[in-house]
């Protein structure tokens, strides 16, 4: 959503529909493992986090993608997951 | 200490034969020993581009099969010190070679070389295989396109999972008027996107045309900006820190438009 918003905010500007395209393709190549795989990750990872942060569970988004080491030098996998939380249960207490 | 620099690319026609001959030959400018082979057996290339086509006796299939021996398949480029070509075979197809074949015969040219340049054929099947398997390193040449960055980032994982590290990009042939219109991603939305660090920047030039016409590459004309481009390219190879001329360009012109609108960088 907030991409789509970045796209027609520069308005035709060619170069900034590729990069999102590029972006959002790239995703996909790079998360070479199967969707199958990726729905059970996504089932456990709700399942256990529920047990302490109720979560928009329909709005988790995980993905295995590339990024850049923490010391930066080194490109390496990764999972990312956005988990939008609805409200925090008495955590931490 | 010898190196071996293999250059590749996902996508066909981005600019890889053109890099070879013209870092290569930028090296031997410097006083290096280089020699570049031909990888892309089958459509034989770099010979006509660095302008050795009528001296190839033996190619680099005649000497995995022992047809010949290493150095008399060698051509001296005489017009540059230090230089030298592996042509590829052109009557063969790519599986005439395997890896091991290649590894060994990167090794017998570290004897010799300071530098061993790898022209990759392009795709990902055995060609490719082959192509890095004595490898040191590699170089990832894209174009400033959707289709060609794509491949890029596919290339850069299956050279990370076969242990060649960190390729270093080259963008061939930016459009600077493009970028600054915003119809050309710039050099900082490729190597954002690809999450590689960058060893130069090759803006999209005429002279390339008029020079492989010729047979001499650009690297040589000391005018064109192809040339400067690639001759720092050649030092950054050899470890030195040269800022990118291209990049600064673009900067100085985002500057003056944030500027123009009063936004902060
Ligand atoms: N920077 C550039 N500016 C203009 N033309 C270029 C540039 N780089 C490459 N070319 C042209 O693009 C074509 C493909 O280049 P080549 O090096 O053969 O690509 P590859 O080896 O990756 O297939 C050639 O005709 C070459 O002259
Ligand atoms: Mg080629």
């Amino acid at each position: 959503m907030l991409d789509l918003m970045k796209i027609f905010n520069h308005g035709n500007r060619s170069k900034d529909i590729a990069r999102e395209r590029l972006k959002l393709v790239l995703v996909h190549d790079r998360a070479n493992v199967s969707p199958q795989f990726l729905e059970m990750l996504k089932s456990e990872i709700i399942k256990v986090i529920s047990n302490y942060i109720e979560i928009q569970d329909d709005e988790l988004d995980i993905q295995v993608t590339r990024t850049r080491s923490d010391e930066g030098d080194r490109v390496v996998p990764a999972l990312i997951a956005n988990i939008p939380i609805r409200n925090m249960k008495n955590a931490g207490k | 200490m010898s190196e071996v620099i293999v250059i590749t690319s996902g996508k066909g026609g981005v600019g890889k034969t053109t890099s070879t001959a013209n870092i290569g030959t930028g090296l031997a400018l410097i006083g290096k020993k280089v020699v570049l082979i031909d990888a892309d057996i089958g459509l034989r290339n770099l010979d006509v581009v660095m302008g050795l086509e009528n001296r190839i006796v033996y190619d680099l299939v005649d000497v995995v099969e022992g047809a010949c021996r290493l150095k008399q398949a060698l051509i001296k480029d005489k017009r540059y010190d230090g230089l030298y070509l592996l042509p590829a075979a052109q009557t063969k197809d790519k599986t005439a070679v395997n890896p091991e074949q290649m590894l060994n015969l990167c090794n017998d040219l570290r004897e010799e070389f300071d530098y061993i340049l790898i022209d990759c054929p392009a795709g990902i099947e055995q060609g490719f295989k082959n192509a890095i398997a004595g490898a040191d390193r590699a170089i990832v040449v894209t174009t400033p396109e959707v289709s060609a960055v794509r491949d890029a980032d596919r290339i850069i994982g299956l050279l990370e999972a076969n242990e060649l590290r960190n390729p270093l990009l080259l963008i061939n042939r930016v459009k600077m008027d493009m970028v600054k219109r915003g119809d050309m991603m710039t050099i900082d939305d490729i190597i954002d996107i690809l999450a590689v660090d960058l060893i130069g920047v090759v803006p999209d030039d005429e002279n390339i045309i008029i020079s492989t016409n010729r047979g001499e590459p650009v690297v040589s004309d000391m005018k064109s900006r192809a040339g400067q481009a690639y001759r720092n390219i050649t030092r950054r190879v050899m470890g030195e820190q040269v800022p990118i001329i291209d990049l600064d360009i673009e900067k100085g012109f985002m500057d003056k438009l944030r500027k123009l609108f009063g936004i902060k960088a």
